[in-house]
């Protein structure tokens, strides 16, 4: 028989916590905060500190000597301006196509098609994100290739496939964050009460103007987390570009060519999008999309 | 002349200045004598008992143990006959090994020529007594005494193989079949957006080795010493060819699919990759154009700081004992450094391919090696442009 005895420690414990809500408020928080503060903000700071240290040029070791050179030449060089802006362009670039591309597929997955037929078009919408990044990119490569299956589709038109380049960076990114701006306009829309599309158009508005006055401005916080995920991943990407970017770079191979050598440039480099997402994230903010989420 | 007062500087002075010796003379006649030494490190003068273990760092492909691909293994053979245990890292370029060695955690490199001399100069990497090693014997003569794997006659480690950087070329689209380097650099044009290129700064070494015969009046006589005038023509003549630049490639696997989809046309390219891509149906030749080509030769190195070092001279030995190396030659697709491998290769036409005993073939080859200020090529008026800048201007040739 389990009776008071069997359960007395816990009760115990119990009751402590129960008396100290500080001590319970550390033991919930210890775990999550460490790892926020050390490896999150830690890492952070670690990557923006290094960006101030210098590198031997001949034995590549880094020397802990603080200078603001790393910077100086991030601000100063012409190319890296260049690719800076180039990834960002391209960082909006994939966002707009994700969201033009994913209202048309939300609206249906969430309001018109059968009710029974939903979850099944949420999970197939779901499907790529199952398959590895680097299949899918090599898949894209195959298809934007010389002779492949945009060039041949095109054909008809009297039209050639983009070949490698930017334009078909964009393409591919969008492809692969899509899912992540359609779930988030899937949720939204589906909250939205049919009552206040009836109203609406009791009231004499055209669809338009339903979707003008009453979707979009409760579907829009929906559409700025989806646009954070699309904006901060196609910034940060840097090996979609290496397959089908031709001889395009972006900040990430920056990066990356530097890693080895110049770790501290690459440090440097490294806190360009973090700048970016920050200023976009209050950008967003200031729309006030943030507040409802 | 700016005055040099802290034993630092001094020590990397000397260090550069040994680079100078060591690179002064090209080919394969051996380093001159004169100038500073390496630190003074003694090979050991016969083998203790090994140690049951050894680490090593090593390319992708150098070290295998039958789990990347079951027909590739030759390490457990050399486990079960020395009783050394192998641990081995793969270091994805000569910088990571350079900084790996450093660690004093490693017991033998596998370490090319931009590498190779750093680890030298540095007292990371000790003299190695060939005599300890029976298959050095039958190396080829070419790969032993090079100017980046030996210092006043001493060997600092043992050749393990060499590759050249070729010209390949799709046959049906490029008419007439090129024989120099302009098809990538003055002619390009014609292959507009089809022109692809190996993305590393080494690469500039290949737009210096073109000026070289192109450009006689810049005096270029190594293409891994640079001055500023010779270097600014380098990267100016990449520049342009940038334009024609379909992509740069360093997967080799992403080129042998832009060569078979018509993607690429023409560019530089590796022996395994032509064969891969001929062997999949891509109609493409390669060849050393008039102007010669840029290559790698790669030296197994035992660090100054080795605590398996009789395992590592078993490893050494083994690497180049003749099936051995005809095994990872045949996988990694380059020249074996044993003369004796070709007898063991499972194709019998293997070294003719890869030209392993064609002498007159390698004196084309610039092995791949580090820029550093004191030019290699020995002149002293004026200084070269360090490697990290090589670096920068990459990138900035790429925009």
């Amino acid at each position: 028989m389990r009776t008071e005895a069997g359960r007395y420690p816990g009760r115990r414990l119990a009751a402590i916590l129960r008396r100290r809500p500080r001590l319970r408020l550390t033991l919930l928080l210890t775990a999550p905060l460490l790892w926020l503060t050390v490896l999150y903000l830690g890492s952070l700071t670690v990557l923006f500190v290094s960006a101030f240290w210098t590198t031997d040029s001949f034995t590549s070791q880094v020397v802990k000597v603080w200078s603001t050179d790393n910077f100086h030449a991030l601000l100063t060089t012409p190319v890296h301006r260049q690719v800076v802006l180039r990834s960002v362009v391209v960082a909006l670039a994939v966002t707009v196509l994700c969201a033009v591309l994913a209202f048309p597929v939300a609206f249906y997955t969430a309001r018109v098609a059968p009710p029974r037929r939903r979850p099944l078009l949420v999970a197939a919408i779901l499907t790529p994100l199952w398959a590895s990044y680097l299949v899918k990119v090599y898949a894209w490569r195959l298809i934007l290739s010389e002779g492949g299956l945009a060039d041949w589709m095109l054909a008809p038109f009297g039209l050639r496939g983009p070949g490698y380049g930017l334009p078909a960076t964009v393409l591919t990114l969008t492809y692969l964050w899509l899912p992540y701006m359609i779930l988030p306009l899937h949720t939204a829309l589906e909250q939205v009460p049919d009552g206040l599309l009836d109203a609406s158009a009791d009231l004499g508005a055209r669809p338009g103007r339903t979707f003008r006055s009453v979707v979009l401005p409760l579907v829009l916080p929906s559409a700025a987390a989806g646009s954070v995920f699309t904006f901060s991943l196609s910034l940060g990407d840097y090996i979609t570009v290496q397959i089908v970017g031709g001889k395009t770079q972006l900040i990430g191979n920056l990066v990356y060519s530097h890693i080895d050598l110049d770790l501290p440039m690459a440090a440097a480099l490294g806190t360009v999008p973090v700048a970016v997402i920050v200023l976009y994230l209050l950008a967003i903010r200031r729309t006030g999309a943030l507040d409802n989420l | 002349m700016r005055l040099i007062r802290t034993p630092r500087a001094a020590a990397f002075c000397a260090a550069a200045l040994l680079l100078t010796t060591a690179c002064g003379s090209s080919g394969s006649g051996g380093s001159s004598a004169t100038g500073l030494h390496p630190p003074a490190l003694k090979a050991p003068a016969e083998l203790g008992r090994t140690e049951g273990r050894v680490n090593l760092i090593a390319w992708a492909g150098y070290v295998e143990d039958g789990s990347n691909d079951p027909g590739a293994d030759w390490v457990s053979g050399f486990e079960k006959r020395t009783g050394c245990q192998v641990r081995s890292k793969v270091a994805a370029s000569s910088d990571e090994m350079v900084k790996l060695m450093k660690t004093g955690a490693y017991d033998a490199v596998s370490a090319s020529g931009d590498a190779s001399l750093r680890l030298i100069a540095s007292g990371d990497a000790a003299p190695v007594n060939t005599g300890l090693v029976p298959n050095y014997k039958d190396v080829f003569e070419g790969l032993k005494h090079g100017a980046w794997n030996s210092v006043d006659g001493r060997m600092y480690g043992i050749p393990h193989g060499r590759g050249a950087n070729l010209l390949m070329y799709d046959t049906a689209k490029v008419t007439p079949a090129p024989t120099s380097w302009s098809a990538v650099f003055d002619d390009a044009a014609r292959h507009k957006g089809h022109v692809t290129a190996y993305d590393s700064p080494i690469y500039i070494a290949d737009a210096a080795l073109y000026l070289k015969a192109r450009r006689p009046e810049l005096g270029i006589k190594n293409p891994y010493a640079l001055d500023r005038k010779q270097f600014d023509a380098a990267v100016a003549l990449l520049k342009r060819q940038n334009e024609y630049v379909g992509e740069y490639w360093s997967d080799y696997l992403k080129e042998v699919s832009a060569f078979k989809s018509g993607d690429s046309v023409v560019g530089t390219t590796w022996q395994v990759i032509a064969n891969l891509a001929a062997s999949e149906g891509a109609k493409v030749k390669a060849l050393v154009p008039k102007e010669g080509s840029t290559g790698w030769s790669d030296t197994w190195m035992v660090s100054s700081k080795a605590k398996h070092p009789n395992c590592a001279y078993k490893w050494l030995d083994w690497i180049v004992s003749p099936k051995v190396n005809a095994q990872v030659a045949e996988y990694f697709g380059e020249a074996p450094a044993n003369s004796r491998a070709c007898a063991e290769t499972t194709d019998k036409n293997f070294c003719a391919v890869y030209h392993a005993a064609d002498e007159d073939y390698w004196q084309k080859i610039a092995f791949w090696n580090t820029p550093i200020e004191q030019c290699l090529d020995g002149r002293r008026d004026v200084t070269c442009v360090p490697y990290a800048e090589w670096v920068r201007a990459w990138t900035e040739i790429k925009g």
